[in-house]
């Protein structure tokens, strides 16, 4: 297995049939992604950022181009690629652990014993600090506890990629906030490939080796993409005043803002992102909270 | 006054407290009990009073309409033939087995054999009959209908092919099903020593294929409707389809669900009196015709002991299946009525 070829986002196009005549959502979309690389992939709304992350997810189908993992083409979902939803999608029926424990069920059914089992669903718990929850449901937690034990859920299945879908962006900033110093922490650790979609441009550079900026869709595609050559571990609060740092947060912005305007045309369908408009605001007040 | 007592300069935290803590015990209780207990007693009154008034005047073939109170002395009289006829048969067998007895001291290899009493069924007896028999015919119409909802639900193709069936047999009335399944169950259900009567297995029969387009159409909009991040997971974690379905579309599905099956046995019962009447089956329906071709001077009153009964009954039902939807719901805060 070579290592700068873990994972190819191959050529990638996808088209969607609308009563219109096929929607053509993103065109020649082309990663190559190392092993423990983190990833992000950023640009404004309906640019087909998550479409993306549904094809390497397997929940889409590429009309062209495909997805390679370690060699083979994976076309259809599985726990090797697991998602990070934006809105928890825990079950609300099933505990915290139950729902880590459907996870581990499934993936490691006859490799692990019931007591292995156990002890590695708690382990996933603790990784995310979700240990003293455990037996909640998820209408009896935060969201960002929710979303922390998404995380758990994703990392149980011991997958060969993570895939995020904008995880943070339904919280409040200071959680947010919270959320990104654990993720550091836990990438730390495990050192995961992980391809994050987002669209806080702050977020991007604190966690990300790359980001890859996408231009504005329809026939979206990468426009740049910005190597972060930053020390780790990344703290927030030095980041704030470090000057590499300010460079990089920039060269995002001035892309998104300068050579990416906000398409004008709102009617541009954007096919599984539904997510609202995010200014530049956002990014402002974060780094204000930040310093 | 509450508002304005807390408005006023100089008292205390305490002296507050206290007398919110009497607001509620002695102020505001009453209000409470009125607005739970008393208003609906104060309609169900007004409402025997209205039924008083009115019914004194119509004159029928059978004497004036009865009242409240007429019907109230012959739920009692029924609830006494009741009494008296369960006095007579454990008689009936104290005599049999004294008999027994008897025989046996004088030849201890005699064969004595015990005859099942057979006294006409009372008021009670047919309600008894009338409850098992929706039950079982509701009971055979979740069983076909939660399943026929699924498929429906996970498989838009499924949905397409067996909707127009569906739509065709829901709105069939009960009297239009059974004369043929009647003619049906007697030309299929042959039996020297039969398990059932033929007359529960056409009520049961009608109950059934009445009631169950309700569930199956909830049934298959709450599938349908399952969250699609959920479906995803599914999708990621590749469940298999059994798991799939137990851990994530049955749950998910439970209100939906629940709300066809209320509305399935409340079909179901409705229309099992109707069945009962035209076909003879023992049961409240079967009563109510009894006593309409009896024609005393008792027959509307008791009647009306049966309609009431009936609404009762009906309630009661619905009331169970909702203690069972909190019981199987996962959402002990959801708001169920």
């Amino acid at each position: 297995m070579s290592q700068d070829k873990h994972l190819e986002i191959s050529h990638v196009s996808i088209e969607f049939p609308t009563p219109k005549g096929p929607f053509k959502a993103l065109d020649g979309v082309n990663i190559h992604i190392t092993k423990g690389e983190f990833v992000s992939l950023i640009g404004h709304s309906g640019c087909g950022k998550s479409t993306v992350l549904n094809i390497v997810a397997g929940l889409y189908q590429a009309t062209a181009g495909g997805i390679i993992l370690d060699s083979k083409e994976v076309d259809e979902p599985g726990p090797d690629r697991a998602v990070v939803f934006q809105n928890h999608s825990l079950l609300p029926w099933l505990t915290a652990y139950e729902n880590v424990e459907l996870a581990v069920k499934q993936v490691f059914k006859g490799k692990k014993s019931k007591s292995e089992m156990r002890d590695w669903i708690v382990h996933n718990l603790e990784l995310v600090h979700m240990e003293h929850a455990m037996h909640k449901r998820p209408n009896e937690i935060s969201g960002g506890m929710k979303q922390r034990v998404g995380i758990a859920r994703a990392l149980a299945m011991e997958p060969k990629v993570l895939l995020m879908d904008e995880p943070f962006g339904a919280l409040d900033a200071l959680t947010r906030a919270h959320m990104q110093d654990s993720l550091i922490e836990i990438q730390a650790r495990l050192n995961n490939t992980v391809i994050m979609i987002t669209h806080d441009v702050d977020e991007a550079v604190l966690l990300s080796d790359r980001i890859v900026m996408m231009t504005n869709g329809p026939a979206a595609t990468i426009g740049e993409i910005l190597e972060v050559d930053l020390p780790r571990p990344r703290d927030r609060i030095k980041m704030a005043n470090d000057p590499r740092y300010n460079y990089y947060r920039s060269e995002v912005l001035k892309f998104l803002y300068e050579r990416q305007k906000q398409p004008q045309d709102k009617d541009v369908p954007a096919p599984a992102d539904g997510n609202k408009l995010k200014t530049g605001k956002t990014a402002d007040s974060k780094n204000e909270e930040a310093a | 006054m509450n508002t304005k007592v807390m408005r006023l300069p100089g008292i205390s935290q305490m002296t507050l407290s206290i007398y919110k803590l009497k607001s509620v015990n002695w102020s505001e209780a009453p209000k409470v009990l009125f607005h739970k207990l008393g208003v609906p007693l104060i309609s169900i009154l007004l409402f025997l009073l209205l039924w008083d008034g009115v019914a004194a005047h119509i004159q029928t073939s059978l004497g004036k309409v009865p009242g409240p109170v007429q019907v109230w002395d012959q739920a009692t009289a029924l609830y006494q033939e009741h009494q008296d006829a369960r006095k007579r048969e454990a008689k009936f067998y104290e005599r049999q087995e004294k008999r027994n007895a008897e025989v046996l001291a004088k030849n201890p290899n005699a064969k004595v054999e015990i005859y099942p009493y057979t006294g006409n069924p009372t008021f009670f007896d047919q309600i008894e009959t009338s409850i098992i028999t929706v039950m079982t015919g509701f009971l055979l119409a979740s069983l076909i209908a939660i399943p026929i909802g699924i498929f429906c639900g996970l498989s838009s193709t499924i949905y397409t092919a067996l909707n127009p069936i569906i739509q065709t047999f829901k709105p069939v009335s009960p009297l239009a099903w059974l004369p043929i399944i009647t003619l049906i169950v007697s030309a299929v259900y042959v039996s020297n020593d039969p398990m059932f009567a033929k007359s529960f297995i056409v009520s049961a029969l009608t109950v059934t294929l009445c009631c169950m387009w309700p569930t199956i159409i909830n049934t298959t909009v709450g599938v349908s409707s399952i969250d699609k991040d959920l479906v995803n997971v599914s999708r990621v974690l590749r469940l298999n389809w059994f798991t799939n379905v137990y851990k994530i579309v049955l749950p998910s599905s439970i209100p939906m669900m629940f709300a066809g099956l209320r509305v399935s046995l409340g079909i179901g019962w409705m229309v099992l009196i109707a069945a009962e009447m035209l076909a003879q089956n023992p049961g409240l329906g079967k009563f109510v015709w009894d006593e309409f071709q009896n024609g005393s001077s008792n027959s509307l009153a008791r009647i009306m002991v049966a309609v009431i009964t009936i609404g009762l009954i009906g309630y009661l039902l619905d009331r169970l299946m909702l203690l069972l939807q909190r019981a199987v719901s996962w959402d002990k805060n959801a708001v169920i009525r």
